[in-house]
């Protein structure tokens, strides 16, 4: 790990105050991609600016019947929470099903989103769930937050505070996991919002994307069955010594089922 | 749990008892004293800077700007080690080609001079005031290479024209070794009924103890003795290897400690550059030097395991007698010949083919091959998974071939009770097993019967279930000297004991073994609790520090207590005839009328009795001891060098289900029932099987080392990529085992168990799978059997459903 400044900041104008004012400046909330990329000296930032202490990133509330979920709140805590278990119990679940126990405690939902890893969970929640991200800027609605690879539509000095996410009707989540890293080889979130169906996936391209085969088959029957035959093309899908293109391709279908089945379960 | 058919515990401590780890108290509670856990005053930091090439040469190196960087203390690199007249790294095997001459050793110099040969060859060390020091100045290290193409497989290391690792060796070989009969093997295949043949790879492993190695050297220039404080399994050889080979410095100025080691499975016997280097450098900066890997270092540093390309034949009779075996193997060395090495395709492979079958003709052949990857050698098993791995591969392959019942072949070729000692045909003596009850008792635990019911059951669930076994034998307890000689070993492969009792009744028991996982501190204080009849905690096990053990040879091999178990036992008879003499005459009684029994002396057939620890007392306080014909004291020590193998053996079995929509591989049930001789502590033998068992899991459905075949870069060298078991990933485990053939020839009767679960594991699963992917058509999956290898292999075994 190379030398930088540690910020601490307690207040949202504080940090935005921190990140304009630093030559290369990174954010830093649970750590969980930061810190091995640190210590494997894969990146020197001047300034790390710790979001730990800002209240107002943190913590998780019914509003206007959905729910909103501060920026800084780790999986372990929407896992656990009775509110997100009431309104969209499977969001609890997805977030119980990442990483290790130890990920869980230290990881953040605006750490996840942010950092946009192509197999991680949440921005298939998001995504499926037609979640609106709030900045300190502005407000971005999901599909158009994640733009490709580790890329995401935040601006060089914008911060994640929330997401919030709309009470959804029947949502299931089926994740293959990768068997090392436990990252999603492939995951697929099949959701109702606002009476139409949304199928997101993540893990098999380089970015969440939505399946509009799988939802328009979902739309008039919401089965498993609905699904049959329907395939995503392999090309473009990723491809590692654990995973081909075309498994991946298998995954989805295979995934989107057991998602419906979850959710009509 | 366990059951234990015969001896019961005499004592709640003794043979026979499931005592609680007495080291459990420090490790769970973070009080254990590993390498890393030690800080000498004034101490420096070590960095070793590492090639990122697979192959390269290195036209120069310019340290001068991390000299000037801060805290930086010493930059050293080949030309110094060289200058300074260090030797390379040793080879502790010796192994000779089929025409007779010896193989290809190359150097292995601990700092490389102008050419690396893998990535994470040692370049230089950097020495600081601190580890980031140390790392910041690594840097700046100029290091000027001319990249070159690599090899990182035998086959294609041995193609005409592919890259070289070494100059010396020609062709990549290093050796060409063959072990058996060819012309009886021949004549075996000339009048079969039927041959089965497979190829297979076993897959190449990284061992991943939970504690990366790490090491201190310190230099005293008061006295000139050096202290190496190192992640060891054998500090003995150690100070063998590296003071009389590497360093030139004399065993009794040369201290090796190993101390608490947090596991190895082989990774840690070995004699590594990282030691020389902190020992050496030590006295040039006149300052102790820490050295500890990172997890990403030791997946580049550690020596791996497995790696073998084989094409095998089993030759059979119309009625499924097993004829001959014919093997040849392909064994990837890696870039240099690690300490045992060149022993384990052979000597610890080769001599285990015969399996538990009485198969009267094998020839086998291997090379082993040099390659631009991290070194190979001994990892859990060593040899004998490998071997394991093969026949018991191609008995199950037979079997469907034949359709006879997997069960059945191999009861029809099993070696019975009745013929043992049994000479196999390739060079080893078993002393005694019962194979067939160890099969029936497994099959029985599983439910053998009720399989087709299960299967049909899993099948309505649109999963496809399978069943496969492993019946497994292993040569351990390594190994008688003149034997481990004559086939090239340059140690002899003894143990020592020290049994050192006390003026008050404790005893203290220095062993030559090293426990990094095996619960020596307190199976070894059960012998002694046993033999003497006291308390198990009036006995304190010493181990790993050569100031204070006699000598030891380490623990690998399933070798600690059937040879390190067996010296203390030698030992503790020694003490116990002296006691029994002293005993004699405080009683004024012939020594011939002294009986010992649960601690105490007695005079047959009287009342007239002394404890054990009344004799201790007197021997070291001689006021009534017969002093013209004993000296004082009890204190004793004995070294024990096996007469044979030992040969732990016994059946696993493993049911899987497979979804075939995903290819994923769910270990339903897993039986094993073994026969590890005599068993000291229960619950530590069933540790060790599950612990052996989860890593033959790994590799059957998890582990594989992965190199990229044109850069040579390991592509599998994080936990992101490597798959290691968790505990998740295995079911409860079924463990038993029978106590009925106790080893015939240590004093113990022990065979040793720490390898067991990892020379069947893999077997079982992988015939497991292809159980249950046999309907499809499927006869073979190399390992590991991952999802998409699994879901590979049924899609294009239906490929001609899905065109219709």
């Amino acid at each position: 790990m190379y030398a930088f400044e540690y910020h601490r900041p307690t207040s949202l104008s504080e940090v935005t105050g921190l990140v304009s004012g630093k030559e290369d400046a990174k954010i830093i909330a649970g750590g969980q991609t930061l810190i091995p990329t640190l210590k494997q000296r894969l990146a020197q930032p001047s300034d790390v600016i710790d979001l730990g202490a800002v209240a107002e990133l943190h913590g998780i509330r019914e509003e206007g019947g959905g729910l909103v979920i501060g920026a800084t709140t780790k999986h372990a805590e929407v896992a656990g929470s009775d509110i997100v278990r009431r309104l969209i119990p499977e969001l609890a679940e997805l977030a119980n099903g990442i990483g290790d126990a130890q990920v869980r405690n230290r990881g953040t939902l605006g750490g996840s989103i942010c950092n946009n890893d192509p197999s991680a969970d949440y921005p298939a929640a998001l995504v499926g769930l037609n979640a609106t991200v709030h900045t300190n800027k502005r407000t971005i609605p999901a599909e158009e937050f994640f733009t490709g690879m580790f890329e995401t539509a935040l601006e060089l000095d914008e911060i994640v505070t929330a997401v919030a996410f709309p009470k959804p009707g029947r949502v299931g989540y089926a994740k293959f996991p990768n068997p090392a890293s436990r990252y999603a080889t492939v995951g697929v979130l099949v959701a109702e919002v606002d009476g139409a169906v949304r199928v997101a996936v993540t893990g098999a391209g380089p970015v969440v994307f939505r399946w509009p085969e799988a939802e328009q088959a979902l739309s008039s029957n919401f089965s498993a069955a609905a699904l049959n035959g329907l395939t995503v093309d392999a090309d473009g899908l990723n491809a590692d010594i654990h995973a081909s293109a075309e498994y991946r391709a298998n995954l989805v279908a295979v995934m989107a089922k057991r998602a419906v089945v979850r959710a009509a379960g | 749990m366990s059951n234990s058919p015969a001896n019961a515990p005499v004592n709640a401590t003794g043979i026979g008892a499931s005592v609680k780890r007495r080291e459990d108290f420090r490790f769970l509670t973070g009080q254990g004293t590993y390498t890393d856990d030690i800080n000498r005053p004034n101490q420096t930091h070590a960095y070793i800077l590492r090639s990122p090439y697979a192959h390269a040469r290195i036209n120069g190196i310019d340290t001068a700007a991390a000299l000037e960087a801060p805290g930086v203390v010493a930059v050293f690199t080949g030309k110094d080690i060289a200058a300074d007249k260090v030797n390379g790294l040793p080879c502790g095997w010796l192994i000779h080609s089929k025409d007779g001459s010896p193989m290809v050793e190359p150097p292995h110099p601990p700092l490389v001079l102008d050419k690396v040969v893998h990535v994470g060859d040692q370049v230089a060390v950097i020495i600081a005031e601190t580890c980031e020091q140390a790392k910041d100045a690594a840097e700046l290290v100029m290091v000027d290479y001319d990249e070159l193409p690599a090899v990182t497989t035998s086959p294609e290391a041995l193609k005409d024209g592919a890259p070289l690792v070494h100059d010396q060796a020609t062709g990549n070989l290093c050796y060409d070794w063959h072990l058996g009969d060819k012309a009886a093997t021949d004549a075996a295949f000339a009048k079969a009924a039927h041959v089965t043949k497979l190829d297979l790879i076993n897959n190449r492993l990284v061992p991943n103890a939970m504690e990366p190695r790490a090491a201190i050297g310190e230099f005293d220039r008061a006295t000139g003795d050096y202290t190496l404080w190192t992640t060891s399994q054998n500090p003995h050889v150690i100070r063998l290897l590296m003071g009389a080979f590497v360093l030139g410095i004399p065993e009794h100025k040369l201290r090796v400690i190993a101390p608490d080691v947090g596991g190895g499975f082989g990774s840690k016997i070995y004699h590594y550059a990282e030691e020389a280097i902190v020992t050496w450098a030590s006295r040039k900066i006149g300052r102790p030097i820490k050295w500890v890997a990172e997890r990403s270092e030791s997946f580049v540093s550690d020596a791996h395991g497995r790696d073998h390309v084989t094409h095998a034949e089993l030759a059979l009779d119309a009625d499924g007698k097993f004829l001959g075996l014919r093997v040849q193997t392909l064994a990837n060395m890696g870039a240099y010949l690690s300490t045992f090495a060149p022993s384990i395709p052979t000597y610890l492979y080769a001599t285990l083919l015969a399996g538990q079958y009485t198969t009267p003709a094998i020839y086998a052949e291997v090379k082993a091959v040099f390659t631009h990857t991290v070194p190979v050698d001994a990892y859990r098993g060593a040899g004998r998974p490998e071997a394991c791995y093969l026949i018991e591969r191609i008995v199950e392959n037979a079997a469907r071939e034949l359709g006879i019942d997997k069960t059945e072949l191999r009861r029809r070729n099993f070696i019975p009770p009745s013929a043992m000692p049994y000479d196999t045909p390739v060079a080893l003596q078993y002393d005694c097993g019962m194979f067939e009850k160890c099969l029936d008792q497994a099959l029985n635990l599983i439910d053998y019967k009720g399989f087709p019911a299960r299967k049909a059951e899993a099948k309505a669930r649109g999963k496809l279930r399978g069943i496969g076994l492993a019946s497994y034998i292993e040569a351990c307890g390594i190994a008688p000297s003149n034997v481990a000689g004559a086939l090239g070993a340059r140690a002899g492969l003894y143990e020592s004991g020290e049994v050192r009792f006390h003026p008050t009744g404790s005893v203290t028991v220095f062993t030559g073994s090293h426990s990094h996982g095996q619960s020596h501190e307190t199976t070894f204080a059960q012998l002694v609790s046993d033999r003497f009849g006291i308390p198990i905690e009036n006995v304190e096990i010493v181990h790993g520090d050569t100031s204070k053990v006699p000598f030891g040879m380490g623990t690998y091999g399933s070798r600690s207590l059937a040879v390190g178990g067996s010296a203390i036992s030698k030992a503790m008879d020694k003490v116990v005839n002296k006691a029994k003499k002293i005993a004699a005459h405080m009683l004024e009684a012939a020594e011939t009328d002294i009986v010992f029994e649960q601690g105490k002396f007695t005079v047959a057939g009287t009342d007239r009795s002394l404890t054990i620890g009344d004799v201790a007392l007197s021997a070291y306080v001689p006021h009534n001891f017969p002093l013209d014909e004993l000296e004082p004291g009890l204190d004793e020590q004995a070294f024990y060098d096996p007469k044979n193998f030992t040969y732990p053996n016994g059946t696993q079995i493993a049911e899987v289900e497979i979804d075939p929509e995903t290819g994923v591989v769910r270990i339903e049930k897993f039986v094993a029932v073994d026969d590890f001789g005599r068993v000291i502590n229960p619950m530590v033998v069933e540790g060790q099987v599950h612990g052996g068992i989860v890593q033959g899991i790994g590799q059957a459905l998890m582990e594989n080392c992965v190199y990229d075949p044109q850069t040579g870069q390991l592509l599998t060298g994080s936990y992101m990529d490597y798959c290691m078991p968790r505990a998740d990933d295995v079911p409860s485990f079924i463990v038993q085992y029978h106590e009925e053939a106790p080893c015939t020839h240590n004093p113990l009767g022990v065979k040793g168990c720490g390898e067991a679960g990892a020379i069947g594991g893999s077997a079982t699963v992988m015939n497991a799978v292809v159980d249950a992917l046999a309907d499809l058509g499927i006869k073979h999956l190399d390992m590991p059997a991952t999802p998409l290898r699994v879901w590979r292999a049924i899609q294009d075994a239906s490929v001609p459903l899905a065109a219709e």
